[in-house]
């Protein structure tokens, strides 16, 4: 809190209530579902029932006689004009790109696919007449499982490919000049552990559901989506479709919630956009849960083989990953890329010497995947802050002992890891002992050990996670080495309007970040003016023509960066104004607290609105000097920022019942500099339930005739406030050095962290009867069948 | 999604309710507090022509209490009851388990008589009046009768209601203090909004170190709730203490046929039984 502590009445650090909230509480705002337009069509979508076939025979003629039905149409008839939809990262040369028609026009390969689409007056109408559509299929072969997906004579989700492998992408740390060689490290270690870990598949389950509507008349094609993306949605529409990117606007109005789920150009954006073009007329597709469930993009589903090589004093000389990648059937916007970003993060916050890791993209008959709240982070934390917990008990030392063994000492930054990164700054030290002390660590193990003593049924166990994560996604050329198909900048414009109110226009595009609020917080500091004085505008690419939106925890770090130069630019802009104003030379000014003034004079000075309005009049402007304030930054980031934090869960296990009671969670996380400490808070709760979530309670599964069984919330059970435990949080603040704010970013901190940490405390728990793995999520079935066959095997390995 | 067009009817006395069902015929179907038809309806997993609406029938709505019994009004909802004076101190494990029914929205919206009347296997209150042995008032074309807890639940969302029949209210004999009987609800669900994977309602009845009596029944471990019969056999007469409740919950699962599905699997639910049971057993019979 440095600046706050510096300035005081300072707005960064303030504990601000967010100003969206009043609009969103109330409803009183424009969610797409909101938005008719006169004549408007409602769209209703026929979905695959059956994961793999071919279509035979459709005919709609029957929905168009129903009331209200204005047409309908299928894939073969608008073939030609819908598209396919994009994958904006082949990771490897040879990635197999497979067409992605919006609308299946011969083929089905995953269920909830999209068939057919019908227009009607209303909403209800456009269901019903979904029946009347006769469509048949030929089943063709179904495959749903990677490792059966991979095996010689398995079915093909895409023929043409000739194979289901989408790619295979390595780094190894000999071949990249970053470190040792693994298998040398495997041969000369110590210890060598090898295990299988399993990232179920989860569907991001944001509160609106997405929706889209589409307007053709005029000039323009205007697309409003409940989309985290508007600016490469339109970039996508126009590549895709071949409508010219400056006849297309896109919307994202107020957005509720995405969690990477809404990092995508959907099919339903892309049929609705057909359509709008086809009738002439504008549409709206509002998508049911059940739609969203079934066919919104999903994410995790990995099966990772972890080897970990080590000395017996805790030292960890190498480490290989080999992962397998569901991509489902398709691949969406960043589908590939996903498990790939892991790649980054298998090392975390320790000095590894050798590090491979491998992952194989595979296509099966199921619902594609794609970035879900952390994308490849959490997937890469799990995996190695389990292993590191493994290790702990493999050398009977304390696991936070064992991590203080490995990782980067704070005077060790800035520190280049054996994956090519070079994280900035941290202090692992700091986070972990503030955590250890919030969380009573000895106290517990205390308790622990007298749990284990009595043979309580209920056992109670201690979990850590200490992590890092790479954030503010990311430099141009970062990401071109990767072969990501776009850049990482982002914008901001500052516009002084005449009473010197500021509108703020940002590329990013928050759907619940509360940039409004933050943004708002870093102009009323760098400007002087007040923090309701300011306006941020979003999400509207005739308003917001260049930006690259909000995923990655990367909005404050790159977004915010680029605010804070436009910032700069309005101030410098202003100075020749107000020197004139003054009648001084402008080298004779200083700006502070909101003013010009002359340098070692405190008395009266010019604000900037002072100069907005002589702009504005522009009666008496310095020679040579335009009248415009205004200010446009881009900002590319150097180099990602890294986040990091200890997390510390202690969970009761019922071992009769194998049900997990969460007793305390301690958060400690080191996002960088805070510019409102509140909003940090609600991404760290909100983060953290979603880890909670994979660790105990969400997991979508298929039959093997890919059928979702998890369909409703019934059955995919998303925890509510009434699941989730209290949660202490606490922090330090190591600023991020490649830019002025210092933010490091917070979205995903929580997701990444906890997941970890919660089936670390289980398995801690369960120690003494012989578990040493779970797979999640951790359902008390799970962990009563994991008791008991460790029972099994102790009592086996008993026997003479 | 949408529901599939229906009419709707919204009568306000049973009398009235019981003739708009008659003319709605086979496909009518009634709505009580929607908690459980509406996302049917939205699934389109039913789609009646008509939906009878009760939420106007004030009759149906209360507790009263006529001596020796409760009478629980069918359209009573969960929030009312849980919070009602006479039901918290005559039929406190009614309470007690209503407090365990899914969420506060749903608490609001769903009633006594709909969870009962839905007769889902994985619903908590069905178990609770077979444990409470109470009656089930009905109103139909032909008049009225009463079914017995026992024979109401018939099989999987079915029970001994007639399709033109209407549940007015549940007759529950009141729980004396002086009696000696305790009671609780035990139950096991992945989130607080989820459904029961096993759940165990007991009465026990305690004269000084004795259980005297016990009735105990399960939730979700078949099509319909069942009395745990060998399990409460076993209790009475026992001494109370926790072995004795150990050796009879060896009992539990006798005669039930747990689903084995997404949820949990029949093992599963047949070890929860057990444990279930016990937990149920001791915290009524307060041991």
């Amino acid at each position: 809190m440095t600046v706050t502590e510096d300035q005081p009445g300072a707005e960064v650090g303030r504990d601000r209530r967010r100003k969206e909230d009043a609009r969103l509480i109330t409803g009183r705002t424009m969610w797409t579902e909101n938005i008719n337009l006169p004549g408007m069509l409602h769209l209703a979508i026929l979905r695959s029932p059956l994961a793999h076939a071919r279509i035979t025979h459709v005919d709609v003629d029957a929905a168009l006689e129903l009331p209200g039905v204005v047409a309908a149409f299928t894939g073969r008839d608008v073939a030609d004009m819908q598209g396919s939809l994009p994958c904006a990262w082949p990771v490897t040369e040879d990635t197999v790109l497979p067409g992605y028609p919006p609308l299946a026009v011969d083929e089905v390969r995953h269920t909830g696919e999209p068939v057919a689409v019908v227009a009607a007056r209303d909403r209800a109408s456009a269901q019903d007449a979904l029946e009347a559509i006769e469509i048949d299929y030929e089943p063709l072969p179904v495959v749903v499982d990677m490792e059966d997906a991979l095996a010689d004579g398995a079915p093909l989700v895409h023929e043409d490919a000739g194979t289901n492998k989408c790619y295979t992408w390595v780094l190894d740390s000999a071949e990249a000049g970053t470190g040792g060689d693994v298998a040398q490290a495997k041969s000369d270690a110590e210890v060598v552990l090898e295990r299988r870990y399993v990232q179920q598949r989860l569907i991001p389950a944001f509160m609106e559901p997405r929706s889209v509507v589409v307007d053709p008349t005029g000039d323009q094609i205007t697309m409003w989506s409940a989309t985290q993306i508007p600016h490469i949605l339109r970039l996508m529409l126009a590549m895709s479709t071949g409508v010219p990117e400056h006849k297309i606007r896109v919307v994202a109005p107020d957005v509720g919630g995405g969690f990477g789920g809404k990092l995508q150009v959907t099919p339903e954006e892309f049929i609705a956009f057909a359509a709008a073009r086809r009738f002439g007329r504008p549409v709206k597709f509002v998508e049911s849960r059940s739609e969203t469930m079934l066919s919104g993009h999903h994410g995790r589903d990995q099966i990772q083989d972890i080897t970990l090589s080590a000395r017996r004093d805790g030292t960890v000389t190498g480490l290989s990953v080999k992962l397998l990648a569901n991509m489902g059937a398709y691949l969406g916007i960043v589908t590939p890329g996903v498990p790939v970003l892991g790649a980054f993060m298998f090392n975390a916050i320790y000095k590894f010497p050798a590090y491979r890791f491998e992952c194989s993209g595979v296509f099966t008959n199921t619902t594609k995947t794609d970035a879900y709240r952390g994308a490849g982070r959490p997937e890469a934390t799990y995996a190695i802050e389990r292993i590191m917990d493994e290790l702990a008990t493999e050398l009977d030392v304390d696991p936070i002992e064992l991590r203080r063994r490995n990782w980067i000492q704070h005077d060790e930054f800035p520190f280049t890891t054996v994956a090519g990164l070079t994280y900035d700054s941290g202090n692992y030290e700091a986070a972990t002992d503030q955590a250890m002390e919030l969380f009573g660590y000895h106290e517990l193990r205390r308790e622990q050990a007298e749990r284990r003593e009595s043979g309580d049924p209920v056992q109670l166990g201690i979990g850590v996670s200490t992590y890092t994560e790479m954030c503010g996604l990311a430099p141009s050329r970062i990401l071109g080495q990767l072969r990501y198909g776009a850049g990482g900048w982002e914008t901001a414009s500052v516009r002084m309007l005449p009473t010197g109110k500021v509108e703020v226009i940002t590329g990013t595009s928050p759907h619940g970040q509360s940039h409004e609020t933050a943004w708002s917080q870093i102009v009323a500091d760098r400007l002087g003016v007040p923090f309701d004085d300011v306006e941020v505008l979003h999400g509207d690419t005739r308003t917001s023509h260049k930006g690259l939106d909000t995923y990655g925890s990367r909005s404050l770090a790159v977004g915010g960066t680029a605010l804070v130069s436009a910032c700069e630019k309005v101030v410098d802009k202003a100075k020749p104004i107000a020197a004139h104003l003054l009648e001084c030379d402008p080298a004779d000014l200083e700006f502070v607290d909101g003013q010009y003034r002359v340098k070692g004079t405190p008395g009266a000075g010019k604000t900037l609105a002072d100069c907005a309005l002589a702009v504005f009049t522009a009666h008496d402007l310095p020679d040579g000097v335009e009248a415009n304030l205004d200010a446009d930054a881009v900002v590319d980031p150097e180099n990602f920022s890294f986040p990091h934090g200890t997390h510390l869960c202690a969970t009761e296990v019922d071992t009769e019942t194998g049900q997990v009671k969460i007793r305390s969670y301690v958060a400690v996380d080191d996002v960088g500099t805070v510019i409102n400490p509140l909003i940090v808070d609600g991404q760290v709760h909100g983060g953290i339930a979603q880890g909670i979530a994979q660790a105990l309670y969400e997991e979508a599964v298929y039959d093997e005739d890919g059928n979702l069984l998890t369909g409703t919330f019934v059955d995919y059970t998303v925890p509510s406030s009434a699941d989730l435990p209290d949660i202490i949080t606490g922090r330090t603040e190591t600023p991020a050095t490649g830019h002025p704010l210092g933010a490091k970013g917070v979205g995903e901190a929580g997701t990444i962290a906890s997941t970890p940490a919660v089936v670390n405390a289980i398995v801690d728990a369960l120690r003494p009867f012989g578990v040493s793995d779970i797979r999640m999520p951790c359902t008390p079935e799970r962990v009563w069948q994991a008791i008991r066959d460790a029972r099994a095997a102790r009592e086996g390995s008993d026997r003479p | 999604m949408i529901p599939a067009a229906f009419d709707y009817a919204r009568p306000t006395s049973v009398d009235d309710a019981v003739g708009t069902l008659a003319d709605g015929g086979e496909d009518a179907k009634i709505l009580a507090g929607g908690q459980s038809l509406i996302p049917m309806l939205r699934l389109r997993l039913a789609a009646p022509t008509v939906v009878v609406d009760l939420g106007g029938v004030n009759d149906l709505r209360g507790v009263t209490d006529d001596g020796n019994h409760l009478v629980i009004g069918a359209m009573t909802t969960h929030d009312e009851i849980m919070n009602d004076p006479a039901v918290r101190s005559h039929a406190p494990l009614i309470a007690q388990a209503t407090r365990t029914v899914a969420d506060r929205q749903v608490r609001h919206m769903g009633t006594f008589g709909g969870s009962l009347a839905h007769a889902d296997p994985a619903g908590d209150l069905p178990s609770v009046t077979m444990a409470l042995d109470a009656s089930f008032e009905i109103a139909g074309p032909s008049g009225r009768r009463s079914v017995p807890a026992s024979e109401f639940f018939v099989d999987y969302l079915t029970t001994a209601m007639d399709p033109g029949e209407i549940l007015v209210a549940v007759r529950v004999p009141k729980m004396s203090d002086s009696s000696g009987w305790g009671s609780h609800y035990e139950k096991l669900n992945r989130v607080a909004q989820a459904w029961a994977l096993v759940g165990v309602a007991a009465m026990v009845q305690r004269d000084n170190g004795t259980m005297s009596d016990a009735r105990v029944a399960l939730t979700n471990m078949g099509p319909r709730p069942v009395r745990a019969h060998g399990v409460e056999e076993a209790l009475r007469g026992a001494p109370a203490t926790a072995d004795a409740v150990g050796a009879a919950v060896a009992h539990a699962a006798e005669n039930t046929e747990p689903a084995d599905d997404v949820t949990a699997s029949a093992e599963y639910r047949t070890h929860l039984a057990s444990v279930l049971t016990g937990r149920a057993v001791r915290t009524a019979a307060s041991i």
